[in-house]
């Protein structure tokens, strides 16, 4: 892969645009438009069509149900032994949706406005329009199944607000909204599973997309358990595997959180969107040691009630409860006076950084700032408090020993969420056609910054609502011809895989899995974390090849491929986020503005803030796999903002 | 610190297991219990051997994934907390910690400390829901859930299944978590239709299944690191109770996959349909 920044001016030709297939009409009317104009499939046929949906979090788990529900025959894989341990189950904070019932003036087109402004205006208009509308539904489909959302006394639906927005949309389930809404999710596939529609594979991991006259068909999969490896062949393949911020080692993201899903079917031909757009999450306990193994965040959801400051002073080295208001900045109430505390991610966290940078960060290695309960605990008292955050305080002393009611808590941003992913088309459909992508696995609704409270959301939009019909229309169309596992197609993918699994076990050197994979983490948080510049991502891109030409002469796995292996498992993710990693460079080195998470330190207003660059810049990045060490190549999905105007996002 | 460790080897559900002694010197006390095994199992690995099998996934307590015995103590010696969630600090240097796999007939050991709950799905997928396909919910303000009974649901849906209360249990017996849903579910407006269905199905599966009977004797309760109450098996009897005696011929637990056994899905020859 060239690294020369120059070849990559934007005037550079490049390939043509992928097709979203958005419905024409008015924006309110596109998604109706386009459930009306799809073909259906005769109920008498559903059973005889078979569906792959590989990954049980929100988005993968509410598809599976909801598809099965239909009729279809269903396979639904996780790397977990349950479904319902997936990655999901760890959101905290809540879920957003436009419900206005605190009349505070919400509405869809609220929703809309912040998702696409929160997102700095790199996503596509129609795509949100309809996650804000599907927002309503989701709650009414949660409630009635039974998730225990937060009541008012009345026995009314209570809210809270979140970062990024002035009106109050976020229902939860105490500070386990997550978990309550996977196992809403994971019941309903239950259910599919007692009726005979679904059939879950537990500890099973995808390892290959098989694609035949040029239609995803099946996967290979390798059981967890056994090591052995075989073949699924279906009508359609559905993608909800999650996100990729576990390539930067240390991340919130479950320890199984991986990218080889998603980027096996980008080798197979699955355009990759916005690799660079990461999100640094600002709420995240900072690490302990060089042992660390994952990053705890604490919700965001925190910053309604606490406050965020360092000492004026840098080295102020007395304790925080000694240092008096005056010698305190709360720097983002004073750079913020609007939205102060609950200021998006983006910019949270890299005031963070910037605090930290002048010195005055707090805690082992100055890594750090205070998030301080006090003048909350003075106005609500701690019963108040208690039950809104009760099990994050406990969570937080369980893991500093520190006790949050006495001392402020300790936090710094930490890598969350990846917005980019597969790039998929209205229907949430790749550039491989019948393979879907849903959840964080795609790129879709958030352009360059997600808001709080609002993946859960996605999540299950692209679960319950979107996925279920837009795979019946593919289906309906016809022209899938009737192939099974016996395929030469299977039989070359999963020669691919043994031989993949026997040069990880035939490497043959000293050093296990972890050691190289946190070095490409460092690597990555360094050059291609919170603030990117060409020198940095000039530099990772020379640098990644020889971390990833040390794996392959290096590495060491024990045991064999016919057993539980972990040490395998690992090392075969870590292998994919070799060449994950040089596309997230590369989109990153290519993009010369600034835009949500992504901050490019040469792109900037005169007060820091990131600058975009509408003129050249307002597209999606598709990119193209060309092989191993070649150079991707770029397609341009233009972004138009009739809706929306323009501007420069402020939170001033 | 240093920590000494003795843990249960096995290679396969078929190969026979037994205790290996290890040595774990350089532990600091803020490091998590499987960040410690992190530390052992990377040793192992440079020195050719096998590394200590166990699960984990998110590490925060919330997933379930994770979960062996400590000195016989299910999740180790801290109270409601996970494994995941217990730190070095909780430990004294020159601690001799023995390590073992979940013990329950119905949860098969599938390499060291690795067990297949499955059983629990089962139990879930025999009627732990509330049938209400997508898209006919009605509007959620529509039915009003008293504050109380949505607190009382939350904290009994809290349940990260992870099997720790079997594990406790001298039967053997998967009552707190049955009870933790049957609760959730019936005290909730919601899941009033099908709350005595509920409650049979899933107490016959669970027994299916080859769980215990539950005596009542609440070391399940104590050991729960999501913090459970007994109550919850107190209102689960009351509803079976009531369902048993209600119950009509006609109405016969729905039928749910038969138990299967760790045997996974490539042992049997993989599906070769015409599609
Ligand atoms: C700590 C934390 C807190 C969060 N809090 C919030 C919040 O409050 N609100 C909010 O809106 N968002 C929140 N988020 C973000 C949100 O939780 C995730 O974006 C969302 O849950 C992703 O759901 P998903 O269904 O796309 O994927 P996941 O839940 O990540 O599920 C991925 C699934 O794919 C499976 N899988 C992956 N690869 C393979 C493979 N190769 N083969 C087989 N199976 C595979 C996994 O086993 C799993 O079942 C939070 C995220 C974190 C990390
Ligand atoms: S690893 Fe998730 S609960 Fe311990």
């Amino acid at each position: 892969m060239a690294t020369n920044p120059d070849a990559l001016s934007p005037a550079r030709p490049t390939a043509p645009a992928p097709d979203a297939r958005i419905p024409d009409g008015p924006l309110d009317q596109k998604w109706k438009r386009r459930r009306f104009e799809m073909k259906l499939v005769n109920p008498a046929n559903k059973r005889r069509y078979r569906i792959i949906v590989v990954g049980t979090g929100l988005a993968g788990g509410a598809a599976a149900a909801s598809l099965g529900e239909l009729g279809y025959e269903v396979l639904s894989f996780c790397i977990q032994d349950s479904p319902r341990r997936a990655h999901s189950i760890a959101a905290q904070g809540g879920i957003n949706a436009a419900k206005n019932y605190q009349n505070d003036g919400d509405s869809v087109e609220r929703l809309f406005y912040d998702t696409v402004k929160g997102g700095d205006f790199r996503s596509r208009e129609a795509n949100v329009y309809r996650l804000a509308e599907l927002s309503l539904n989701i709650i009414d489909q949660c409630a009635a199944q039974g998730v225990p959302f937060a009541r008012e006394y009345g026995g009314m639906l209570a809210n809270r607000s979140f970062g990024g927005a002035l009106v109050s949309r976020t229902f939860y389930a105490r500070g386990q909204t997550g978990q309550q809404l996977l196992l809403g999710a994971y019941q309903a596939l239950a259910r599919q599973t007692a009726a005979g529609t679904v059939t879950q594979y537990p500890r099973a991991e995808m390892l290959e997309l098989v694609v035949v006259d040029g239609r995803a068909r099946g996967i290979v999969v390798r059981d967890l358990v056994t090591g052995r490896v075989g073949s699924f062949a279906a009508h359609a393949v559905v993608l909800a595997t999650g996100g990729y911020g576990n390539v930067f080692f240390l991340s919130t993201n479950a320890k199984n959180s991986n990218a080889t899903a998603i980027w096996r079917a980008h080798r197979k031909g699955a355009l990759f969107a916005n690799p660079c757009y990461t999100q640094i999450h600002p709420t995240c306990i900072p690490r302990a040691g060089a042992y660390q193994s994952k990053l705890t965040l604490m919700s965001e959801s925190l910053r309604n009630d606490g406050r965020v400051w360092v000492p004026k002073r840098p080295g102020d080295a007395r304790r925080p409860e000694e240092i008096p208001d005056s010698d305190r900045d709360y720097y983002l109430e004073r750079m913020y006076p609007t939205y102060g505390n609950l200021a998006p991610r983006d910019i949270s966290s890299r005031a963070a950084k910037t605090v930290c940078d002048e010195g005055r960060g707090v805690g082992p290695g100055g890594l750090g700032v205070y998030l301080d309960f006090r003048d909350a605990f003075a106005r609500l008292g701690r019963r108040v408090l208690d039950e809104r955050y009760g099990n994050l305080f406990e969570m937080y002393e369980r893991i500093t020993g520190d006790d949050p009611h006495v001392a402020p808590m300790r936090i710094y941003p930490a890598v969350h969420y990846t917005m980019g992913g597969l790039w998929v088309d209205y229907d949430l459909m790749s550039t491989i056609p019948g393979l879907f992508v849903a959840g964080e696995a795609n790129f879709s609704d958030h352009g360059a910054n997600r808001l709080g409270a609002s993946a859960l959301m996605q999540g299950l939009a692209d679960g319950y609502f979107i996925v279920p019909y837009t795979v019946g229309d593919y289906l309906a169309h016809g022209g899938i011809a009737k192939l099974d596992e016996g395929h030469a197609a299977f039989r070359d993918a999963e020669r691919d895989v043994a031989e993949r699994t026997r040069r990880l076990l035939g490497v043959g050197g000293r050093k296990p899995v972890d050691d190289f994979h946190r070095e490409l983490g460092e690597l990555l948080w360094e050059d291609c974390g919170m603030a990117r510049s060409r020198e940095s991502l000039t530099r990772a891109l020379e640098r990644i090849p020889r971390i990833e030409e040390a794996f392959w002469r290096d590495l060491r796995v024990t045991g064999t491929g016919e057993e539980l292996n972990q040490e395998l498992e690992r090392a075969g993710r870590v292998a994919d986020y070799f060449e994950l990693a040089r596309l997230m460079c590369w989109d990153a080195l290519q993009r010369n503005e600034s835009a949500g998470g992504h901050f490019r330190v040469e792109h900037q207003t005169p007060e820091g803030e990131a600058a975009r660059n509408d003129a050249e810049y307002a597209h999606v990045s598709a990119w193209e796999w060309r092989g191993p060490g070649e150079e991707p190549v770029l397609h341009k999905e233009p972004l138009r903002f009739e809706h929306v105007p323009l501007q420069q996002r402020s939170y001033k | 610190m240093r920590i000494f460790l003795e843990i249960w080897r096995q290679r396969s559900a078929a190969d026979e297991g037994g205790f290996v002694r290890y040595d774990v010197p350089d532990v600091t006390e803020h490091m998590s219990f499987l960040e410690m095994l992190d530390v052992l199992n990377r040793r192992l690995v440079e020195a050719g051997d096998p590394p200590v099998a166990f699960d984990s996934d998110c590490r925060e307590g919330i997933c379930g994934m994770c979960g062996f015995l400590v000195n016989g103590q299910p999740h180790g010696p801290l109270r409601n907390a996970t494994i995941c969630q217990t730190h070095m600090r909780h430990f004294a240097d020159g601690d001799m910690l023995r390590l073992e796999p979940w013990r329950a007939a119905a949860f098969p050991v599938l390499r060291d400390l690795c067990v297949d709950r499955g059983a629990l799905d089962r139990i879930i997928a025999s009627g732990g829901y509330v049938t209400v396909r997508t898209g006919s919910a009605p509007e959620a303000n529509a039915i009003p859930v008293p504050k109380e009974a949505a607190d009382r649901a939350m904290e009994a849906a809290a349940c990260i299944g992870c099997g720790a209360c079997v594990a406790a249990c001298p039967n053997a017996s998967a009552a707190l978590f049955t009870g933790s849903k049957v609760t959730h579910l019936g005290v909730l407006p919601q899941g009033q239709a099908e709350r005595r269905r509920r409650v049979v199905s899933m107490t016959e599966q669970a027994r299916a299944e080859g769980f215990g009977h539950c005596t009542t004797i609440g070391a399940c309760s104590r050991v729960c690191p999501a913090g459970i109450q007994l109550e919850v098996i107190a209102r689960m009897n009351r509803d079976w109770l009531i369902a048993a005696l209600s119950r009509r011929e006609e109405e016969e637990p729905v039928a749910i996959a038969p138990r299967s056994s760790p045997m996974r899905f490539y042992e049997q020859a993989p599906p070769k349909t015409q599609r």
